[in-house]
């Protein structure tokens, strides 16, 4: 068994590796081809930097890609770059933009990773004789009695469990994630001792395709004309002024209301409680009124033996990515979605956000947060 | 796609239409010309040395094409060519094909595109009605063999056509020059455009033919080189190389037409074994070197980048510099659907091609073929 867990010799073993260019997935390729596996890199072309929200065709490759091939270079191992731009664009950015537009606070990193690397990268892969695709995604992959199980990284801070929760059997299956087990220093160290000019190269921040962070500028360029403003409604009703577009808030926020404190009322903070896209209203509030007990999630993809509909199993969930777990309830209804009780309510739950399912490191599944109640 | 892994000798080049290895005797020309000292514009010895190698190219290159020396220019890319006979004419509107090379459509981005037929070769149908509704006479810009598919195109036609119409045509044949018989007063053309390094000669030179008395405006400028329609000092060593490979292949036709049985067989035997698979404009008429095949369902990228792990050198639409690529413009323009486009791939063969090559492609790309059935 070599240490992808095939019973092969490494260098009979083809695997590809997604490289992005950036220092983790740099140091998945240079680990694997020191090992002596049959590497081979591809990076994707996902969207032109800057000039993909103005038009396509603009053919020029960006300093990720760039990266990505010196480092292939440099470790001896063949790079290709394949073109997404189409389908990244139809599968994650339009999605992007009509989940904001629908007062939620999507995740493309889900989809894509869904909809685009684990799907045509994958199947790319197979069709190249590959025998496995690694990433450099910091998580792990455990052999279980029932198959691959999908485990939380060793290091908690790196964790990125809860943007791989879509990822089906058959996919885990296929996949490896050889820096689940590594810190993020020891990666860098690697990443030095193997001479890649990446080594010291910023994690990436955020939304790839949103380079300042301005999502709600993407929003408007993707959807000319939609980001309209309105009132901004405090839950009593009374209006407390006005807002420049609901895809500028996200449930749960407190910043940037631009409203200040009530007058003549008591010195309450005020969050976003709610998004009504349809009547163009944020309805904000006392974070009391932000409490949910129950979430209500759909396109559910499970990974732990099955659960009889209605049955209860006591999980913890994350509902955004920089929470702590919390202990909750699952109940598969007979939907398709599934409820989930939460044992202590939680604030600014917003919907588009994902809820992923663990039982102590391992990860049972998750889905899409549709509606949640108090 | 960068080069790694084994040593290109142990690797298989079937990819001609992209550029030709040089051939030896060319290289040998170059070497020769590496010992010219002058500048071929100056008035001592050395330039006139110079000046002499420069024209004994012109004359070879014009010896290929069927023309007198005088009309040839040369240029520093079949691009340049092709930019300077599209936009070397203010007055002309241009009428383009729609499978031309990028380097045309690019050079006249809203010229109207005649579409072609699904054999591959272009609608003259349509090139009637066209020059027919144009408002002036245009110029009409018509390949001699595709570069995707390597179907030639019935330029002898369309000339006839555009002249009873007052148009001037524009071919580019560097697809076609070498492999199959090339004159430029038979085809009719005004203009036309050649590049050495699809001919074994070097990248970076070649050349428009001009009908006498055909005077396009100079894109660069500068000196009185080349009749003052292409300005700067000769790339000498560039020009001696396209004139021994514009002799070599005058003098190798008949090799080159010994590759369409090679082709052929890599046709039939491919077909034979993945019912499948398609060639694309099998059926017309076609430079002896090059089969455009699809696999449906296997995307053109991922069958160039296997047989490249394979060792096996081909190519899948047009590649750009870094390295992607897009979908056929071609086969889209034939009437294929798009998912037909998408997984095409390019064969095109030359002067290193033999039994053994076609043999070790089959065995790639079979093998591929079967194990993307099965995943």
């Amino acid at each position: 068994m070599n240490s992808l867990g095939l019973s092969k010799r490494p260098q009979d073993t083809r695997v590809v590796v997604a490289m992005s260019g950036g220092v983790d997935s740099s140091v998945t390729a240079a680990m694997l081809r020191e090992e002596g596996y049959d590497v081979v890199g591809i990076t994707l072309q996902l969207y032109d930097h800057g000039l993909a929200l103005q038009k396509a065709g603009a053919c020029c490759a960006g300093q990720d890609i760039y990266d990505a091939r010196q480092v292939a270079e440099r470790i001896g191992i063949p790079h290709y770059v394949l073109d997404y731009e189409g389908r990244f664009s139809q599968d994650v950015m339009d999605d992007f933009a009509d989940s904001y537009l629908r007062g939620e606070t999507p995740i493309p990193c889900v989809r894509c990773n869904q909809r685009v690397k684990f799907r045509d990268l994958l199947n790319t892969a197979r069709d190249l004789g590959a025998e496995a695709l690694a990433t450099g995604h910091y998580v792990r992959r455990v052999e279980g009695t029932h198959g691959a199980e999908l485990h939380r990284a060793a290091d908690p801070g790196k964790d990125q469990s809860y943007f791989l929760f879509a990822t089906t059997r058959d996919q885990l299956g296929f996949l490896r994630f050889p820096l689940g087990g590594l810190t993020k220093p020891e990666t860098r160290a690697l990443a030095e001792r193997h001479g890649l000019e990446v080594a010291a190269k910023p994690d990436s921040q955020d939304i790839c395709f949103v380079p300042n962070g301005d999502y709600a500028e993407v929003v408007a360029k993707l959807r000319p004309g939609s980001v309209e403003p309105g009132e901004i409604v405090h839950i009593d009703g009374r209006v407390l002024g006005r807002h420049r577009g609901v895809v500028h808030y996200t449930v749960g926020q407190r910043k940037g209301l631009g409203i200040g404190g009530i007058r003549g009322g008591e010195e309450e903070a005020l969050y976003v409680v709610r998004l009504e896209p349809a009547q163009r209203r944020v309805v904000v509030g006392p974070r009391r009124d932000l409490a949910r007990s129950v979430v209500t999630v759909r396109e559910i993809n499970w990974l732990g033996s099955a659960l009889p509909e209605g049955d209860g199993l006591e999980v913890s969930v994350k509902l955004r990515s920089a929470q702590a777990p919390a202990a909750a309830t699952w109940r598969f209804a007979a939907d398709g979605t599934a409820r989930v009780d939460l044992h202590e309510p939680q604030h600014g739950i917003a919907p588009g956000q994902a809820c992923v399912v663990y039982q102590g490191d391992r990860v049972l599944g998750g889905g899409w947060i549709a509606a949640t109640a108090s | 796609m960068s080069g790694n892994g084994p040593a290109p000798a142990g690797r298989l080049y079937l990819d001609h239409n992209a550029t030709t290895p040089l051939k030896p005797a060319v290289k040998a020309a170059m070497v020769q010309a590496m010992d010219l000292v002058g500048n071929p514009s100056s008035v001592h010895a050395f330039g006139r040395s110079a000046r002499r190698a420069v024209d004994e190219a012109r004359a070879a290159v014009a010896a290929l094409a069927g023309v007198r020396p005088a009309q040839v220019l040369f240029t520093g890319s079949g691009t340049e060519a092709n930019n300077l006979a599209l936009r070397g004419f203010a007055t002309r509107t241009v009428l383009v094909s729609a499978i031309e090379h990028e380097s045309v459509l690019a050079a006249a981005p809203d010229a109207p595109r005649l579409p072609a037929c699904c054999d591959g070769a272009i609608d003259l149908a349509a090139l009637e009605r066209a020059l027919g509704a144009a408002a002036s006479a245009p110029l009409v810009s018509l390949m001699l063999a595709n570069n995707e598919t390597g179907v030639i195109q019935p330029v002898a036609e369309a000339a006839r056509i555009a002249h009873a119409h007052g148009a001037l045509l524009h071919c580019d044949a560097v697809q076609a020059a070498g492999r199959v018989p090339l004159s430029f007063p038979a085809l009719g053309a005004d203009l036309m455009t050649l590049s050495a390094h699809k001919l074994g000669g070097p990248a970076g030179v070649g050349a428009l033919i001009l009908a006498e008395g055909l005077e396009p405006e100079a894109l660069i400028r500068g000196g009185g080189q080349e009749r003052r329609k292409r300005a700067g000092t000769e790339n000498l060593l560039g020009i001696v190389g396209f004139g021994a490979a514009a002799r070599l292949a005058l003098d190798t036709l008949p090799d080159a037409a010994a590759l369409a049985p090679l082709r052929d067989r890599l046709e039939r035997e491919a077909l034979a074994a993945v019912p499948q698979a398609r060639v694309m404009g099998g059926l017309a008429a076609r430079v002896p070197n090059t089969s455009c095949l699809v696999l449906p369902g296997v995307p053109g990228e991922t069958q160039v980048m296997g047989l490249d792990l394979a060792g096996v050198a081909v190519s899948a639409g047009s590649a750009c510099s870094s390295g992607k690529v897009k979908p056929s413009h071609v086969l889209a323009a034939m009437g294929e659907d798009a998912a037909a486009a998408a997984s095409a791939i390019r064969v095109s063969l030359g002067w290193t091609s033999d039994d053994e090559a076609v043999d070790r492609f089959l065995a790639a790309w079979i093998a591929m073929a079967r194990r993307s059935a099965r995943a």
